[in-house]
């Protein structure tokens, strides 16, 4: 098949339009008594076939071989292409009546772009004319000096300007006249099908209406024009064929009201069918759909490996893979056969060697089974292990596809490790994912060498691990590798077991440290601070130091294992490979799984419960700033403030109060932090599995200020924010400031004052999504033809260097140790 | 490959022994880019991600700083605009050894702050019986900007016609010299009076001293790096404006260039994005590989581009097309978005090469 080599634009001729047409349309009657097309209407057999069983009467093929062809109607006078407007006014700016050039070549070409500052000349260099201002009255008569031109002068001054005056004036795609459409190209019924609606009405396309529409008044017109009609009809006609043209080429020019349909809508005729989101190239040529492929709802399976996705049997049955039957596989690939579409590993199609496709169904079961041979193409089920592409929308990035491989399971949904849900920014709230299942051994290979979970476990945004532990897996693994965790050995033996590691156990206890690296490659040796670490050096218990693939000491939490900050995963990522980093992963979560079942862990009301002194060190906390900024409001009221530089009085003892109401925050939070007993609560904020210590504060010391916009509340009522309040009351109180905490319960105003906030935040958000969806989608479009050539140079599309080395030093993010080539190194 | 990509000069620099290099090299080796990689995709979402995903908040209200900047979302957005003047310009002057102390910085920050008449006047009124405008100066104000009457008088009369100033210590007295003026003129010039500029830096609307580690900082609002960069006392390397435009024409592209990434990365930074440098320097680079800053988007980077189908599937499709008629444009379909509307293999990654059996 060839391929397209370029595509050239240009504008169309009347004579291709008489080459391309198969028919005039002349009738504006669509369909006759018996609701069959009438001959030189616009929905005549000759353009095309849209209902199934017809043949075209031009081509004589069937619907869906036929192509639909194109018509033409005859305009009774030329109308200007609304299209050209702009074009058609500079053209008749710089030429004269008699078609000559108003304009000496080498002023235009100076002006390059902006043609519109040049001044035409006064007097026209052939005929001597005196040239007159060329005005446009929108929507698109043309008045030259006070004189409206009919389009059929225009035409003519068109026709009689020469090609090099054209093409001084970059009119390049065709001849100035062909902007003065006389022949209207009427696009075949296949492009405007008509469709049948319920109750056996026909419902016409959009284009279809206009085309009538046109028909009509053209017909109108013209035999207006032969009985000689007087001048005020003919033009009025002359104006509403324009409106009608002009519309079917765009229907929201500004100065136009649109054409709209007898229900009110505004017709979508050919300029709004190609245009913006839902236009043929957003919606149709960019973005296609796609066969092979599927989408339910996901939910997570914490005992396959983050490599696989668990596929529902029903869809395992539907999707398929052309296998070609060779003597190696055949008695495999018989078996497939035999199971047929509704048992699982089966298959549900045979192409036979001369090309026929055959469906495998119950009662041909046998026959097929005797025809099948050496060079047929079986289409077999989806199996374990093969190779899919993932997908969660929206596609922020390129780890939101992913390859996986596959492992058909019971029950409807996709299955996915929670490592990798983080990639895709996926929860089990009810999301639905993406599966597509490449067809081509070209296709399944790139697949697996470059978008396998494993292989994208490295994020190019910032070169550390983007998959790793979350939430439970990392509380439950400080749970097992805190201090004196000690494990049996019979516990270890089924801990390793479940995770796939058999090992020979010579202990009888071992700590969770020593369980742990188990799963830690050899190669590793490593040494920083982790999370839960209160100290700076290795003095501390907590402090993560591993030697040869054993833990010596230090407690495994998001510093080790997390997306982002990993440095364990990072460690092995980088020194063993993908491959081991995806081990060790599936490793430590099932041993982390176990151990959680083991242990157990959960938080409960009482991991708040503070001792009975923090509430008055908090209480008498808020009192002493109280009365802080109550001594900063009497100043302000005295007018004692000096402001700072620039500002007023006003906001100046506003940030003041603010920095002393802010600082209660941070305040409460030590003082919580100091006095939180370990619980479930703190071991989630410290290990970064989920929460922090300022929530914890939140729901046992206070909330504190609420502030929207960064400032305290100020919305409300005149002067105050609720009618409790004094006018022109400053106190904290009465700006959003809660005293109380989540656990004693907030009172109505500080729930009024939360609610505000969490609005806020509300709003923030879905006004963001817009914004930066629009941002991302100007950076993608901008960018994306750069890519690395064989230099290592960074090129755009039309191979101009962007940069000399990409990114400086040819290193890639997202192969690198977080943007170098070795960190320790560096520091 | 025509010459061979070594490691990054600053390993040379180091003295690092044979096996270390070695060690180096292999790495360097490793992490290089694949010939194909489709580095401006990953770039774009590099950036646009976090943007997406993270809470790029437009206000912060840490601290007790007092200059109020853009940041976040919006400042990203501006930044890829391009846009001409920023929301909130703001320049960062670090000063010179001798001025690097808390009075120096002080001084040299009253010294920039741009001083408009009215703020050192102290009450001012239209005298309608004499028909002349009453100028009361406040003589603390002008004491600290070291100015008097007489000079000020100098000023307004540079730029204003027509008038006699009589000066009397901290009082001005401003008269037309027409006859046949109305009050409403007289009215106008009252305004022009207080809005005169006497000194400091145009444009420069308020300072603030900050100390930022060693240094004395001068924050300030509205910016003027031609002006600013004149004085004597401040340090010019490392001194910076957020413009990216008033840059580009005092100090010239690839300062305009540095300047967007360092706007960039300390925007992400600030919100605690962690993004390689590598994707800014990227979109910086596009922006300006053409000698001017072109925005990211429909009248920059994206609207400039050789294919007409490229174009017109990103904004204004039909311009697009129409235009490609009337000029005879033609689209050689040597980018990405081309050959995926036409259904061909798009030539980044693996698309790049062909294969081809031995024979």
């Amino acid at each position: 098949m060839g391929t397209i080599k370029e595509i050239k634009f240009k504008m169309i001729s009347p004579e291709m339009v008489q080459k391309l047409s198969v028919m005039e349309v002349t009738t504006s009657d669509v369909y006759d008594v018996d609701a069959y097309p009438i001959d030189g209407g616009v929905m005549d057999p000759r353009l095309g076939v849209i209902d199934p069983g017809m043949r075209c009467k031009t081509c004589g093929e069937k619907m869906g071989d036929c192509p639909g062809h194109f018509g033409h109607i005859e305009l009774a006078r030329p109308i200007v292409n609304i299209l050209y407007l702009k074009e058609v006014k500079t053209i008749l700016t710089y030429t004269c009546k008699c078609g000559a050039l108003l304009a000496t070549k080498e002023d235009v070409a100076k002006k390059e772009l902006k043609i519109s500052s040049l001044a035409p000349m006064k007097v026209c260099p052939e005929c001597g004319e005196k040239y007159e201002k060329i005005k446009l009255e929108k929507p698109s008569t043309f008045y030259k000096g006070k004189k409206a031109m009919t389009s059929l002068e225009v035409r003519e001054q068109f026709e009689k300007i020469s090609d090099e005056d054209a093409k001084t004036l970059k009119i390049i795609g065709g001849r100035p006249e062909w902007m003065i459409v006389t022949l209207l190209l009427v696009p075949s019924v296949t492009t405007r099908p008509s469709i049948t609606l319920e109750n056996g009405d026909r419902s016409e396309d959009d284009l279809t209406h206009k085309l009538v529409d046109i028909i009509r008044i053209n017909k109108r017109f013209a035999d207006n024009l032969e009985i000689g009609a007087p001048d005020f009809i003919i033009e009025d006609l002359w104006e509403l064929l324009q409106y009608h043209v002009s519309t079917y080429f765009n229907n929201e020019i500004s100065s136009i009201p649109p054409a709209r349909h007898r229900s009110g809508r505004a017709l979508k005729t050919l300029s709004q069918r190609l245009k913006s989101k839902d236009g043929r190239f957003r919606h149709n040529l960019s973005g296609k759909r796609v066969n092979f492929s599927a989408r339910t709802v996901v939910s997570p399976d914490p005992n396959i490996s983050i490599n696989e996705v668990g596929v529902p049997e029903r869809i395992a049955r539907e999707l398929t893979i052309p296998v070609k039957v060779t003597k190696h596989n055949i008695k495999y690939l018989t078996e497939f056969v035999k199971n047929g579409s509704d048992k699982h590993p089966g298959a549900n199609y045979v192409i036979m060697p001369e090309g026929i496709r055959k469906k495998i169904l119950k009662d041909n079961k046998e026959l097929i089974l005797e025809e099948f041979k050496v060079g047929c193409i079986l289409e077999r089920h989806m199996i374990d292990g093969d190779i899919v592409l993932f997908n969660r929308q929206p596609s922020l990035h390129r780890m939101s596809v992913m390859a996986h491989k596959v492992k058909v399971m019971p029950h409807k949904t996709f299955r996915i490790n929670l490592c990798v849900c983080k990639p895709y920014n996926a929860d089990f709230d009810g999301d639905e994912m993406n599966l597509h299942f490449p067809q081509t051994a070209e296709a399944r290979a790139e697949a697996e060498e470059l978008m396998l979970v494993e292989q994208n476990i490295r994020s190019p945004r910032f070169g550390g691990p983007i998959i790793g532990c979350d939430q439970d897996y990392l509380s439950g693994s400080y749970l097992a590798t805190k201090k004196d965790t000690i494990f049996t050995k019979k516990a270890v033996a089924q801990i390793l077991a479940s995770a796939g590691m058999f090992v020979e156990l010579k202990k009888d206890t071992y700590t969770g440290r020593e369980l742990y690296s188990f799963a830690i490659p050899k190669e590793i040796t490593i040494s920083y601070k982790s999370a839960v670490c209160k100290g700076d050096d290795e003095t501390d218990d907590d402090f993560v130091v591993i030697k040869d693939g054993q833990i010596v000491q230090g407690a495994i939490d998001e510093k080790s294992i997390a997306p982002f900050k990993g440095k364990l995963l990072d460690a092995i990522d980088l020194e063993c490979g993908h491959t081991e980093a995806r081990i060790f992963l599936d490793r430590i979560t099932r041993i982390i799984s176990e151990v959680m079942a083991r242990k157990g862990f959960t938080i409960s009301i009482g991991d708040l419960d503070m001792p009975e002194f923090v509430d008055k060190e908090i209480q008498n906390l808020m009192d002493k700033r109280f009365a802080k900024v109550e001594e900063l409001i009497d100043k302000y009221k005295k007018n004692k403030i000096v402001p700072s530089p620039g500002r007023t009085p006003e906001e100046t003892v506003e940030d003041m109060i603010m920095f002393e109401l802010n600082n209660i925050t941070n305040d409460v939070q030590n003082i919580i932090k100091a006095n939180a007993k370990e619980s479930g609560a703190t071991i989630m904020a410290n290990t970064g599995a989920r929460g922090s210590i300022q929530n914890l504060a939140y729901m046992s010391g206070m909330i504190g200020q609420e502030a929207i916009r960064g400032r305290r509340i100020f919305r409300g009522y005149k002067g105050r924010t609720l009618s409790q309040f004094k006018k022109d009351d400053l106190s904290p109180l009465s700006h959003g400031f809660v005293r109380e905490s989540f656990k004693e319960g907030i009172g109505p105003i500080g729930f009024f004052f939360e609610a505000m906030k969490g609005r806020e935040g509300i709003m923030d958000s879905s006004l963001k999504t817009r914004v930066s969806g629009y941002l991302q989608r100007r950076l993608v479009n901008a960018l994306q033809d750069i890519v690395v050539n064989p230099q290592i140079r960074a090129v755009d599309g039309t191979d101009s260097i962007v940069q000399f080395t990409a990114g400086e030093d040819g290193i890639d993010p997202s192969k690198s140790d977080r943007g170098t080539i070795d960190r320790e190194l560096n520091i | 490959m025509d010459e061979k990509l070594g490691l990054p000069k600053k390993f040379n620099d180091m003295k690092l022994s044979k096996e270390q290099k070695k060690h180096l090299e292999a790495r360097f080796n490793r992490m290089i880019y694949a010939p194909g990689e489709a580095v401006g995709v990953v770039a774009a979402q590099s950036i646009s991600e976090p943007a997406t995903q993270t809470t790029l908040r437009a206000y912060h209200a840490e601290g007790r700083t007092q200059l109020v900047t853009t940041q976040g979302l919006p400042r990203l957005i501006e930044l890829f605009d391009a846009r001409k003047i920023p929301k909130t310009p703001t320049m960062t002057i670090y000063l010179d050894k001798g001025y690097n102390n808390k009075e120096g910085a002080t001084k040299i920050a009253a010294k920039i702050k741009e001083t408009k008449l009215i703020q050192i006047i102290d009450t001012d009124a239209i005298d309608l019986v004499n028909f002349r405008i009453e100028v009361n100066l406040d003589p603390k104000q002008s004491k600290l900007l070291e100015i008097d009457g007489e000079s000020i008088a100098v000023l307004i009369k540079k730029s204003l016609k027509n008038i006699n100033i009589e000066v009397s210590k901290d009082k001005l007295l401003i008269e037309p010299k027409k006859e046949e003026m109305t009050i409403k003129d007289l009215q106008s010039i009252r305004v022009k009076v207080r809005d005169k500029y006497i000194k400091g830096i145009k444009g420069i609307s308020q300072v603030v001293v900050e100390k930022e580690g060693d240094d004395w900082v001068i924050k300030t609002l509205g910016s003027n790096l031609k002006k600013v960069l004149k004085l004597v006392e401040l340090d010019r390397i490392r001194s910076f404006t957020n413009n990216i435009y008033e840059i580009r024409s005092v100090l010239g592209i690839e300062a305009a260039r540095n300047a967007i990434v360092r706007e960039t990365l300390t925007t992400m930074r600030a919100q605690g994005v962690d993004t390689d440098i590598r994707h800014v320097l990227l979109v910086a680079d596009a922006m300006t590989s053409t000698g001017e800053i072109r925005a990211i988007g429909r009248y920059g980077v994206a609207g400039g581009k050789s294919s007409v189908l490229s174009r017109a599937n990103f904004e204004e499709t039909v311009k697009h097309l129409t235009n490609a008629a009337v000029k005879h444009e033609l689209d050689p379909l040597k980018s990405v978005i081309e050959n995926v509307i036409l259904g061909n293999l798009a030539p980044v990654g693996t698309g790049t090469v062909k294969l081809k059996l031995k024979e």
